[in-house]
């Protein structure tokens, strides 16, 4: 509660009780948080804490059960995404809502004119152009969005915001795809920003950015607000305690003598797809009993890498070796025969099939090998099969024949864990294992892959999260437009250089 | 080979081509519509042979022509409306849903037929819409007889093509159906209702679909016959693919297709046509639609979310 | 509104929204006949007992499900791989061609029944062979390939029967030669007018629903059905499950044709399916695409429309309605899918 004193004409935004419940759960449990002019407000918490629900609400997208909004003095009416636009509200996604085969100028007048007028394109591009001026937000008007980088991207998404005259600017874990260097020009926007009178709310996890750009902090969790503090009078411990609540311990990595190479690659090179970049005369070695990790700004050939791995796509020219042989008519069902495990980036559309049950999701890889005989199913092996990873992966489901749509995010990951670690691989590619996860679950799936490794398999991990690539790896890999730099063993290289190549300086500096 | 260029050069044969193509040109600009809105419209079939058959026993029954055109436009946006409703706030399957639209108009037609007129043998005909020259321009050798001596619906046809391609492309109004093919959630964002634009999307072009087929009684035949739409909606699903859902390569296609259709009309009447089946002249417009589909397909820039229900809460 | 989906819905649920959807077709049903000046209740009572008011009435309503079984199943395995075959009807009519050339006397007697069989499963694969390899290849959609294919199969058969098909015998008449007594199928039971196709039709049904539920490539198909990029992921070879699943729904479409020819008809003409091929889309979906379930949809499918011709001779409504009440059925019964696994919410 702001006192009465305290200035309430400054107080631009006031939730007050907010509560949104989704069937059991208490997604946003009577939340009230304030936001004065000019001010920055990092909105604190770990996945699932109830962030994107409260900003949901906010926009209009969900009905809250309770609580009120007012945004300048005034209530806004639930439910209707246009009010909060209307009111001044701006809201950068984490997932773009921009559309790839449109322009950034149609972007960004999109929804702001009359439908049924002739429009004001002329006028609009004259404004584009102000805004990108005065804000420091370069990039070209006319140029098709599926073809920019993620850092323009979001320079778009802010001019949306801002080209619609909002005055309160809430970004949604703004540098999840940003390189360091790219962070620290998106905080200087912000600061020109709150300098102008704006106000913003920066949703995010990570504490040192918290620390930088932010006034004050109010910290989620399980949809509670459990701190509201000045960030200038406390230090990342206090918030990270507030944010967890209690201690979770992170799985530690002891050093470890590596093993010989299991999976190596030279001069590999993959086709680009699109405005995706393939692989440009990559090198990389995996050994056993080792982690590599493999950093860098989404969109730069991770998915090339991970998709050459895991049998979806073929290498071009190079050479591509498991277990020192040259990989034959390379597929999925190739790289399942040659042991590798894979967790895919996107497991609910990749990793595995809503509809099925866990049984069938558990066999989806090895049906035809492990559960079949002469083409017919094995289903009581199978059941036995997923009842068996159920229990010793602790996924927590209704059992073995729900359907894996009803499970959380975390047990899902668990039964996919199960299905690719059970047979004992000798390689492993974890592609952003952890994204989406709460605390609890990401200690556990970094667990599993540090025992994975210790008994002996070689594990690549990609991840954008720069702290997880640090924490995990023995040896880092950063991947930039496609090619890749040379391994840097643990300890050997800061955040800001890893930073430096992620942006795609390191080669510059080498040549 | 004279034969077939004498055929070419002859006015008579692009008008007819100008002709044969007025009422795809209408459903192909109904079926853009929607699909540009992330909408397949299946239903695209029946809702012609509901055009045909409510614009032509509107006017059989004493209405003015143009009041059967918006009888017929008003029963293909009420079927479009079914569709509409069903496949987009509730995301059913576009495609189940456009056959059994479809089936449903088709049937509807047949029904109302029967009800109406239960004992005649062959189907009454009405006054149809008579050809308009246009002053001076239908004096133009060969392209004046092919484009301005048409029916008011030929013309009609090709400023609606026009205005459509106007309004997707330079009006705000069509800025926001683009992308709600393209990215719904973008729309959403922006403060729009992905369901509204949608649902109008698919109104009004079912409505257009409607409209070509009346063209087919009020224009062409001036009767109306159970099979008379005969594959034609599915043939204008093809041609919008193969205008890379493009209004103007879209109704060029569907000029194109025409031309091919009214070739082969005249083909069977040439020593050629002696040699081969009459069957084989009446499978090239199918034919040719397939292939259009093969030659485009890889080509096309399909919008992104065609097809792809939106709900709101869902991500 | 927003659809929200229903963690573990009831059995009444599951149950109540078909009934629900059925219920609301009757109602359809009987606002026709109040619009036809007809009185309802007598006209659906006379829709029931025209389907299954006799034994003359049952076994034609038995002998038009045959068919559509067939065709039912073609569409059913189809849809569950997603693979929108639309094109039943060419492929019926290209089985049946096969068996006519093949059961008019080029084999004989004893091998004719299974040679005409095998052949008109291969013709129909063959058929819809095409356009899935336009889809795995070009990505050619196959909707309106298959539909297309329609017309053109038409086309083709109008042409053979006044060509080179063509009966000798038949007084003008566009239909073509009788197949030899060895090629006909017998009857079910002696005595009934009920022959073979409706048993093979429903062997066809069990083996389709082992097949899903119990083989790998049931779980194959299942899997590219629900999700290619997962199925894919996880190493299916789905290029290959799609044309294994096209020839088989080919295949029982092409079996539809031969069925129609040996059983009932005895050579080829163009009135042999009245749109057999379109109306197995409906009795697939009234079915949930569940093979089993195809039986019953079919039977009802058939029982409609043999009942609606019965009503229509008595009561003067259009036995259009018949095609109208699958129409609606089939809309009803896809929400009522719908809403037995989501529930609508506001906001």
């Amino acid at each position: 509660m702001i006192s009465a004193q305290g200035g309430v004409q400054d107080v631009v935004l006031r939730l007050d009780g907010v509560t949104k419940r989704f069937g059991p759960l208490l997604a946003n449990d009577a939340i009230s948080l304030s936001l004065r002019r000019g001010e920055v407000v990092a909105l604190l918490g770990e996945n699932g804490a109830g962030k994107t629900t409260l900003m949901n609400i906010l926009f209009g997208h969900y009905l809250a059960d309770a609580g009120q909004i007012e945004v300048f003095g005034v209530v806004l009416p639930a439910g209707n995404p246009r009010v909060a636009l209307a009111a001044g509200v701006g809201m950068v996604h984490q997932h773009f809502t921009l559309a790839d085969n449109l322009s950034v100028i149609d972007n960004i007048r999109l929804g702001t004119e009359r439908l049924f007028s002739l429009g004001k394109a002329g006028l609009a591009r004259g404004r584009v152009a102000a805004l990108a001026r005065d804000f420091g937000l370069m990039v070209d008007p006319d140029a098709r969005v599926g073809a920019l980088s993620v850092g323009e991207r979001q320079r778009v998404e802010i001019l949306k915001a801002l080209y619609r005259d909002a005055r309160i600017l809430i970004l949604d874990e703004p540098t999840a795809v940003l390189t360091p260097q790219e962070t620290d020009a998106l905080f200087a926007t912000l600061r020109r920003a709150t300098g102008l009178g704006l106000s913003i709310i920066f949703i995010s996890h990570k504490l040192h950015e918290v620390m930088a750009i932010a006034d004050r902090a109010v910290v989620l969790r399980q949809g509670r607000v459990v701190g509201d503090v000045v960030v200038a009078g406390t230090d990342g411990a206090a918030l990270a305690a507030l944010m967890v609540g209690g201690a979770v311990v992170m799985p530690e990595v002891l050093a470890r003598e590596a093993g010989p190479v299991v999976l190596r690659l030279r001069d590999v090179v993959t086709r680009d797809a699109g405005a995706a970049p393939g692989l440009k005369s990559v090198g990389l070695d995996l050994r056993a009993g080792q982690i590599v990790g493999l950093a860098g700004v989404s969109g730069n050939g991770q998915a090339a890498l991970a998709d050459l791995i895991s049998g979806l796509r073929r290498p071009y020219s190079g050479t591509f070796q498991v277990a020192g042989q040259a990989v034959p008519r390379w597929s999925p069902q190739a790289a399942i025969g040659a042991g590798i495990a894979r967790i895919p980036e996107d497991r609910h559309k990749t990793g595995t099939i809503a509809d099925f049950s866990l049984t069938e999701n558990a066999v989806l890889e090895r049906y035809k090998a492990a559960f079949s005989r002469r083409g017919w199913m094995d289903w009581a092996a199978a059941v036995r099969f997923a009842t068996g990873i159920i229990a010793k992966y602790d996924v927590r489901c209704p059992g073995p024949s729900a359907r894996i749509r009803l499970l959380s995010g975390g047990n899902m990951q668990k039964l996919i864990l199960g299905r690719v670690l059970e047979p004992g691989p000798a390689i492993i590619l974890a592609n952003q294992p952890v994204r989406g996860l709460d605390v609890g679950a990401i200690a556990y799936v970094h667990a599993q892959l540090i025992a994975a490794r210790d008994a002996g398999a070689a594990v690549l991990l990609i991840s954008e999260d720069l702290d997880e690539i640090i924490r995990l790896s023995d040896v880092v890999h950063v991947i930039s437009e496609g090619r890749l730099s040379p391994g840097f063993a643990r300890g050997a290289m800061s955040a800001a250089e890893l930073g430096l190549w992620m942006a795609g300086g390191g080669y510059a500096d080498a040549a | 080979m004279s034969a077939l260029f004498e055929i070419l050069v002859s006015a008579s044969f692009w008008a007819a081509a100008v002709r044969i193509a007025s009422p795809l040109i209408f459903a192909c600009m109904g079926e853009l519509i929607c699909e540009r809105a992330g909408v397949l419209n299946l239903g695209i079939e029946g809702i012609m042979v509901i055009g045909a058959f409510t614009g032509w026993m509107a006017v059989y029954q004493g209405m003015p022509l143009w009041g059967g055109v918006g009888v017929a436009m008003a029963a293909g946006m009420l079927f479009g409306l079914l569709h509409g409703v069903l496949v987009v706030p509730f995301g059913l399957s576009q495609h189940v849903v456009g056959l059994g639209v479809t089936l449903l108009a088709t049937s509807t037609s047949s029904f109302a037929y029967r009800l109406m007129l239960p004992q005649v043998t062959s189907p009454p005909k009405i006054e149809p819409f008579q050809m308009v020259e246009i002053p001076v321009l239908s004096d133009i050798p060969l392209l004046g007889a092919a484009l301005f001596s048409q029916t008011a619906l030929t013309y009609a046809a090709f400023a609606v093509a026009g205005l459509v391609g106007w309004v997707l492309f330079r009006t705000p109004l069509g800025l926001a159906v683009r992308a709600a093919g393209e990215n719904p959630a973008a729309v959403e964002a922006q403060g729009l209702s992905v369901t509204g634009l949608r649902l109008g999307a698919v109104v009004v072009g079912s409505g257009l679909m409607a409209v070509g087929g009346a063209f087919l009684t009020l224009s062409a035949f001036s009767s109306f016959f159970f099979e008379m739409v005969n594959g034609r909606g599915w043939i204008c699903v093809a041609l919008v693919v193969f205008g890379g859902w493009r209004p103007g390569k879209a109704v060029l296609g569907a000029v194109l297709f025409a031309a091919f259709d009214a070739l082969q009309i005249r083909l069977q009447q040439t020593p050629i046509g002696g040699h081969l089946p009459y069957q084989v002249f009446l499978m090239a417009p199918y034919v040719l639609s397939i292939l259009a589909l093969v030659l485009m397909s890889r080509r096309a820039e399909v919008p992104a979310a065609l097809m792809v229900p939106y709900n709101k809460g869902e991500r | 509104m927003r659809l929200e989906p229903i963690a573990n819905p009831g059995w009444r649920r599951r149950l109540g929204m078909p009934l629900l959807a059925l219920l609301a077709t009757v109602l359809v049903a009987s606002g026709l006949a109040l619009i036809a000046g007809a009185e309802p209740f007598a006209t659906l009572g006379l829709i029931v007992k025209g389907a299954v008011g006799s034994k003359f009435a049952l076994l034609e309503t038995l002998n038009r499900a045959t068919p559509l079984i067939f065709t039912g199943l073609s569409v059913a395995v189809a849809f569950r791989a997603k693979l929108w075959n639309i094109g039943a009807e060419a492929q019926l009519y290209a089985g049946a061609i096969v068996a006519v050339v093949l059961g008019t006397g080029a084999v004989g007697a004893p091998l004719v029944l299974p040679v005409t069989a095998m052949a008109a499963m291969l013709a129909g694969a063959v058929v819809l062979l095409g356009p899935v390899l336009l889809k795995t290849r070009a990505g050619v959609d196959e909707v309106v390939t298959t539909l297309l294919l329609n017309f053109i199969m038409l086309l083709l058969v109008s042409y053979l029967l006044e060509g080179p098909m063509k009966d000798p015998a038949g007084m003008g008449w566009p239909k073509s030669a009788a197949l030899i007594r060895e090629a006909r199928l017998p009857r079910l039971i002696e005595g009934l007018r009920l022959h073979w196709g409706f048993g093979v039709a429903l062997i066809a049904a069990a083996v389709i629903w082992l097949i899903q539920t119990r083989s790998t490539l049931g779980f194959e198909m299942r899997a590219v059905g629900q999700s290619v990029v997962a199925a894919r992921f996880a190493g299916m070879p789905v290029n290959a499950v799609l044309v294994k699943t096209a020839l088989i729904s080919g295949g029982l479409a092409g079996l539809g044709g031969w069925s129609e020819v040996a059983g009932l008809k005895g050579h080829l003409s163009l009135d042999l399916s009245p749109g057999f091929g379109y109306t197995g889309i409906i009795v697939a979906m009234l079915a949930l695409l569940h093979p089993l379930g195809v039986v019953v949809a079919a039977l009802f499918v058939a029982g409609i429309f043999v009942g609606s011709d019965s009503m229509s001779r008595a009561a003067g409504v259009p036995t259009y309605i018949a095609d109208m009440l699958l129409a609606v059925a089939l809309l009803f019964m896809v929400l009522a899918i719908l809403l037995s696994k989501f529930r609508v919410v506001r906001g």
